[in-house]
This record gives C-alpha cells, structure tokens and sequence, in this order.
C-alpha cells in the first residue's frame, strides 16, 4: 500500500471539560478526495486548526509529507506543501488578485529575505503568478485589490494561492459555502482537475459535491469518527444515517 | 541594612503598587469593557491632584480637596468621553493612542495655563499627620498607611460593585459580549461614559492621595501611566485581579530594587560604583520583570476572554 | 509619466532643498537649522514608517532607538574629545561616518533585543511594550551618571564629515538632505520588494502570510529591526545638529510626537514622515511665535486630523494611496 500523504493518528483535543476532538484517525492518500463531513459542532473546524497548527493537539500525532508535523507552526506545515483554502476567503485584501498569488509563489521559493528588487518589475515572479491565475481563470481580474473580488474569485484565488504553494495536499474547508448552483457545479468540475495535482481532504457540507467528488469520505460526530469508507458505504451505514443524514426511518 | 529599614521599604512599596492599582483597575477596566487604550489616564490623575491641591489651599481642608479631587476628575472623564473618546471605539489602536496623546497635550498645556508653571503643595491633614512606630525602633507615617488602607477599601469596593451589583453585571457583560449588553437592553452608550467617569475617578482619587506626599504639577500623571501600563501587561489587560496582582508586585519590585540592588552591587565593586550600577540596575528592573513574564505568558498572568 | 503623488513628493522634496538655499543666501541661517531639524525629524519618521506603516506595528517606543543614535554620537564624540578610551581600549571618533555605524548597529541590536519580546505580542500590548522598553532605556540613560545622566551630554564641536564644513549651517543641512533622501529611496526600495510584500501582506493579514508558508514573526523583526536602524542614524544627526543629547531624546514624549510626524503626514505614504515633519516644525515654529501654549493647539489640530482627515496632509493633496 503507497503511504499516506497525511495520516492522523488518535488526536485529541479538549477544551475544559468539552472533548471536541475524541481520538481520530483520519488520513489522505495519493490521488484521492477524501471527505471530511459531519453536522455543525461535530468538531470539524477544530480538527482543521489542529491539522494546520493554529491549534496545537493534547496527543495523538499528526504525519504529513513523511514527517511528524505536530509541534511544527502554520508557516512551517505550509512550506512542507500543505496548502490550504478557508470557509471564510483570508487574502491580502489591499493586494490585487495578482500580488496575492505573487506573495504564494515567493514564499514557495523561500526567496521572502530580498530587499531591492520591485516585484512588480520581477518578471519570473509576475509570469508564475499569472500561470496560476489563468488556471484558476481570474486572468481578467489579476490587477483587482482581493477586497473588491467577488465571493468565488476570492474563493478560485485562495486555490491559485495553494497551487502556487506547488502543494502535497490541499485542504479545501467547505469551498462550496455561499457559491449558488451555478459557481458549485464549475468548482466541482474544478476540484475533479485539481485531484491530479495532489490529494484533497474535503470538509463540505453540500452532499450533491460530496458525493460527486469524493472516493472517501469521513462522517465525524461529537470529535470522533463515526464511519469511513467510499460513498456507497457512508451511504449505506446505519450509524451514519442516524446521526447525519437525518434518516429516522 | 536592619529588619526595619526594610520593612519601611516594602511598605513603601504596597503604597505604590496600591496607587498603581486604582491607576491600572481604571485603565484596565475602560480596555476591557470598551476595548479603548487610553494615554490621557494620567491627564485624568493630575486634574485630581489639581483640584484637590487648589480646593484645599481655598477652603483650607484637605477632605473637601478630596471631594473635589473626585468630582473633578469623573467629570473631565466623562466630558472627554463624551466629546471625544465615543468617537474612538470603533477605530484602530493606532488612532485611539493618537487622540488621546492630543488630549494630553491639551490637558497638560491647559493646567499650565490655569495654574502656572509652579508646582502646587498639598498638606497632609492633621487627623492623619505623625507616625506609628514599627517593630526594630523607626516609624513610618500615618498617611502613607492610610493611603494602602484606602488603596485596599477601593479594590474591596471595586470587587463588590463588579461582583455584587447591577452596574457590575453589565460591565461583567460588556466585558465578555458586546453585542449581548446590546440584546439585554442596556443603554451602552451611558454605561461607556459611567465606566470612564468610573476609572477617572479611580485615577483622581490616586492623583490626589499621591499629591500630599509628593508636588503637584504638570506631567506628574506620565510616569505613573507607564507604570500602569507595565502593571496591566503583566496583570493581563482587561482583568482587575490581574491589574490588582500586578500592581502589587511592580510596587514592591521597584520600591525594593532601588532599596537592595546597590548593596548587592557593594558586595562586589566599591561603594561609589556601586551606587551606580545599582541605581541603573535598579531603574530597569521591573520592564525586566516584565519582559521575563511576557517571554513565559505573552498575555499577561491572568490574560482576559478576549483583548 | 508623473502621478499626482509623485508630484507633490517632487515639490516637497525641491521645497525643502531650495528654502534652506535662499535663507543662506539671504543670510537667514535660522531657517537652515529649521530645514535641518524637519530633514533629521523626517528620517526618523521614515524608519518608524517602516514598521507602523508597512508592517503595522504601532511601536510607542521608537524614541528608544533615535536616543541611542543620539547618545552614540554624543559618547564617541566625549572620547573623541577627550582621549579617553571607549571601550576594550578602543579610542571615540570625531568622524560622521564611524559615529552613524556606530549609531545603525548599536540601535538595530537593541531593536532586535526589544522588537523579539514585544513582538511576542500584537494590539495593544505592543503599543505598551514599545512604550515601557523605551522608558527602560530612559531611565537608565538618566539614571546613569558616567554621561551626563538628567542633564545630557554637549558635543562641544560638531563632528566632521570629510570634504565638509560641518560647523556651517548648509553643509550640515545637505548632509541631512542627502541621507533623508537615501532613507526615502531605501523605504522606496524596501516596499517594493519581495520582503516589502511579505511585510505588507503580515499586516494586512497574517493568518495568510502563515498559511503561504512565510513566518509572520521574522518578517516583522526583520522589519522592526531596519526601521529601529533608521530612527537611530536620524538621531545621531540630532545630537550633531543640536550639538547635545540629552534624556529627552529617549522620552516617550518623542516616541509620541514620531507617530504624529507619519499621521500628519499621511500613513505608509513615501513622503509622508517628510510632509508630517515639515507641517510639524512649521506649526511649532508659526504657533510658538503666537502663544506660549502652542502645545494645546497641537493636541486640537492633532485631535481633528486624527477624527476627522485620517489621510494626513498626502491624503489630502494626493489622494487616496494606492497599491499595486
């Protein structure tokens, strides 16, 4: 079997007497899309900052690209390819579209400690940040402040930033979040090119994506993991049914 | 150095931490309910030094000084706030320090104008005149153990009205939701300017009490502001434990430092060296202190919800 | 092509060279020494403008590092005068140009001392960390008698330049001119670069900046320590300006009143610091010569800007800023 590119291994987290993450094991192999689902409070943002670093675990361990990455900070996961994307869009909002993903790409070459030459006159750095964009298909908006882009070219400029980070895994936390019918169906077809790139944990909450996406996916309830297996056995799992997708039957 | 030469000392040392108590409580308190850095606080502790020097020198007592000392500050505080500081809460730190370094500007140059260049004088009151001995044969003066025991009735009051009363519960409130003091159908605009009036009072109080040992004049209130500031970062802004904790240990830090660090020093170079080693030495040691705590617990010893 | 702001930087830029020009050449020197003092005051506020304007940290404590320039120059000149050994039998110097390394390293190592325990924090706790490290440095200087302690230290003359009459009031003024212009172009440079945008984005956002995989923590000190540098060469052109240094150098007062030069001017702008500093010398001198109590119309104007024209004096002739 290959090796996971991340693999979480019994984490736990408490907050005073609440145990919001209780013992998962969770982890994303080459290639695939795995998602990560559970009702509100379930624990799943907690999980999240635990997996970037904004949040350090009580135990348990976390394992991404061969290394133990627990005790390492945001920026150090980050430059060991983790990119990720948020539920609410974080940008440089003064920056224009095109200086944001110029940011990702300096950061990706370590080249942050240079302090004469203008970026703007920096045509290697301008050319990849371009790429990028383009592939994201915000080529028109490039020179727009982030503060002005609308909510999914904020959204497709947050994957230009993980793609420009030439990321090992993404962690997408719920992308489809206020995308309307039309935007979720071209990010979908988006995310299904992106899986070639680098394997994707998927926190989502829009089934129709889930479902369309997903090769695995994770149920979480109260901190733990209820359940993980491809779609047709989250869709068939009893426990699962109760708890989440609302079937009393 | 005997028993009660230190002893003396570590008394001084409550009386400050005391003083920077009812400095830090109101500073601490107007961050934590209001979420506002106000520089002016020690603009607020020389109008209560003023009013208190000038009511007494008229009427001839120092308790109607007291009074007015009281009055006086709670009043600028409120008036301040009102014309000025509502205007700041929703901006940046960066233009709350700004406005209110203008109004120390305006405060210190308006007291120069009122009452002149001149430091003004203030007597300690008869009834609290004299000294107490202390055990090993000196004494220690009346007021400035009237001065920790009023410092300690005001955090006893300040810990009843926060813990045991209506107003209390609503800057409890305001302290750990803004938005929920809102929803409970509290004016908030009223209870900000009672809060401030509150904590310029607090500082007119201590203004006045320090102005009978010390003189009266411009600028008096910036040293003690920075002090207070140290106490908070230490204490955790927003927490009156913190800032009663804080004060508390900075008081007797300071006071004892300048007292034992040069005859420390003398046991190590000569006399004259030593003096003055340990006299800078002494002077750095509490933002030493306090860098110490902050490498530990960058949010101060007791840090509050939020801040 | 030339934008509106650039303009106006040019006209202040020609403004300040060609005042103390003419008052010389009409035998005016007062109103060189004035032009000086904005030039010294505005490179100071560029090196704040550094770290508060591109980086965001709101550091009340930069009177620190502009203090210790001074004393820098003020100590290597009393040896140099007297002969005395400095240090490690290393002798003082009357040269401008050791007296401004001097004055760079030793206020950048203390920046690095000071910016990586205050940078531990953000917000507010900053803003009063900065203010209690640099009284700290206060209290020692007046505390510390070996150099003057509470009542200063006088450069007796006013250290040399090679090639140039210090002692005479434009040379002195041109040496400041040429170094203010350095410092603005070195800012210039700084904000456009790969740190500059790093350095920008940590204060715009700095989850971000982490999640790019940049340490927000290095950027700032990196930052912090370069702007400390700058503010601590101003403030050996000071001491050599005034020919004294003294515990006020260090004071919070002059902390306060270098965030005051930035936002008069107009914050994170260029020109800013030199438009803050020219409008702040002018005030000090114009109200100083109609009231005693100059200062309490300071503070109002201060209080009015700060209310109610947050652009400062750039935003109101230029504009608003722009990024790229």
């Amino acid at each position: 079997m290959v090796e996971p590119v991340l693999q979480i291994s019994n984490l736990v987290k408490n907050f005073g007497a609440l145990r919001a993450t209780d013992g998962v094991t969770l982890d994303l192999r080459p290639g695939e899309i795995h998602a990560l689902i559970g009702p509100n409070g379930a624990g799943k943002s907690t999980l999240i900052h635990q997996i970037c670093g904004t949040l350090r675990q009580d135990s348990g361990s976390i394992r991404f690209a061969g290394e133990d990455v627990g005790a390492l900070s945001v920026a150090g996961r980050a430059r060991l390819g983790l990119g990720r994307t948020f539920q609410v869009s974080s940008l440089a909002p003064e920056f224009s579209a095109l200086r944001n993903v110029m940011l990702a790409v300096q950061a990706r070459e370590g080249s942050s400690f240079r302090f004469f030459k203008p970026v703007m006159r920096d045509k290697g750095l301008i050319d990849t940040a371009m790429a990028m964009l383009e592939r994201v298909g915000l080529t028109a908006r490039a020179r727009i402040p982030a503060a002005e882009l609308s909510h999914g070219e904020r959204r497709q400029l947050e994957i230009a930033m993980a793609l420009a980070l030439q990321s090992r895994a993404f962690l997408l936390d719920e992308p489809m979040a206020g995308m309307g019918p039309e935007g979720s169906k071209s990010l979908t077809r988006f995310l299904d090119t992106l899986r070639k790139e680098a394997p994707i944990l998927l926190v989502e909450h829009d089934m129709d994506a889930v479902f369309a996406l997903a090769d695995r996916i994770s149920v979480l309830v109260y901190g733990r993991i209820i359940a993980t297996g491809t779609v047709e056995e989250i869709r068939r799992d009893p426990a699962v049914r109760t708890a989440y997708l609302g079937d009393h039957a | 150095m005997t028993v009660a030469l230190a002893l003396e000392q570590l008394l001084n040392g409550l009386q400050l931490g005391v003083m920077l108590f009812l400095m830090a409580a109101g500073l601490t308190l107007i961050f934590g309910v209001m979420g506002l850095i106000n520089l002016a606080h020690g603009s607020l502790y020389m109008v209560g030094a003023f009013a208190c020097a000038a009511t007494a020198a008229w009427t001839g007592s120092f308790w109607i000084g007291l009074v007015a000392s009281l009055i006086a500050a709670a009043a600028a505080g409120a008036i301040v706030e009102l014309v000025v500081i509502r205007r700041l809460y929703d901006r940046d730190h960066l233009d709350q320090v700004l406005a209110t370094f203008a109004l120390i500007l305006m405060f210190s140059e308006g007291m120069r104008w009122l009452f002149g260049s001149f430091p003004l004088y203030l007597d300690i009151p008869p009834l609290l005149q004299g000294a107490v001995p202390l055990p090993g044969g000196t004494e220690y003066p009346v007021y400035r153990l009237a001065i920790i025991a009023a410092g300690a009735l005001v955090a006893f009051g300040l810990y009843l009205l926060i813990s045991g009363t209506r107003l209390g519960m609503r800057i409890r409130a305001g302290e750990s939701d803004r938005e929920m003091i809102g929803a409970l159908g509290v004016d908030i605009r009223t209870l900000y300017t009672v809060v401030f009036a509150l904590g310029a009072a607090l500082a007119g109080f201590a203004g006045a009490m320090v102005g009978a040992i010390q003189s009266v004049q411009v600028g008096m209130g910036e040293p003690v502001l920075i002090l207070a500031f140290v106490v908070i970062v230490i204490g955790g802004i927003g927490s009156i434990k913190g800032a009663l904790l804080g004060a508390l240990l900075v008081g007797v830090t300071d006071t004892m430092g300048r007292f034992l660090l040069p005859k420390l020093m003398a046991l190590f170079v000569p006399p004259a060296q030593a003096g003055m080693i340990g006299g800078a030495a002494a002077s750095m040691l509490i933002y030493i202190v306090m860098a110490v705590i902050l490498a530990v617990k960058p949010r101060g010893l007791f840090p509050a919800a939020h801040a | 092509m030339l934008s509106r702001e650039n303009l106006v930087n040019l006209v202040l830029a020609a403004t300040l060279l060609a005042v103390p020009l003419a008052a010389n050449a009409l035998g005016q020197p007062f109103y060189v020494t004035l032009a000086t003092r904005i030039a010294i005051l505005a490179l100071a506020a560029t090196g704040l403008n550094l770290a508060l304007g591109l980086g965001g940290l709101v550091s009340f404590g930069h009177a620190a590092f502009f203090g210790i320039g001074g004393y820098a120059a003020g100590i290597l000149a009393t040896h140099g005068f007297s002969g005395d050994p400095l240090i490690f039998g290393l002798p003082g110097t009357n040269q401008m140009w050791v007296i401004w390394i001097v004055a760079v390293v030793v206020a950048g190592l203390v920046g690095l001392a000071i910016g990586a325990i205050s940078l531990r924090t953000s917000g507010v706790y900053f803003i009063m960390i900065t203010l209690a490290f640099a009284q700290m440095v206060y209290y020692f200087a007046v505390s510390w008698p070996a150099y003057g302690g509470e009542d200063g230290l006088s450069i007796l003359v006013r250290n040399q330049f090679p090639g140039v009459m210090t002692m005479r009031p434009l040379s002195f003024f041109l040496i400041c001119y040429v170094i203010l212009l350095i410092g603005i172009g070195l800012f210039a440079l700084i904000r456009a670069s790969r740190f500059g945008s790093a350095l920008q984005a940590a204060r715009q956002n700095e989850v971000r900046v982490a999640t790019v995989g940049i340490e927000p923590y290095r950027i700032r000190l990196t930052g912090f320590v370069i702007s400390a540098m700058m503010t601590g060469l101003a403030g050996a052109l000071f001491a050599d300006l005034n020919r004294f240094v003294s515990p006020s150098m260090l004071s919070w007062h002059m902390s306060g009143e270098l965030i005051v030069l930035i936002i008069l001017g107009g914050t994170g702008r260029l020109f800013g610091p030199l438009a803050g500093a020219a409008l702040y010398v002018a005030f000090e001198y114009a109200l100083g010569g109609l009231t005693e109590r100059w200062q309490f119309f300071l503070g109002l104007i201060l209080l009015v800007v700060v209310l109610f024209a947050r652009g400062g004096l750039l935003g109101l002739l230029a504009g608003k800023a722009r990024h790229g």
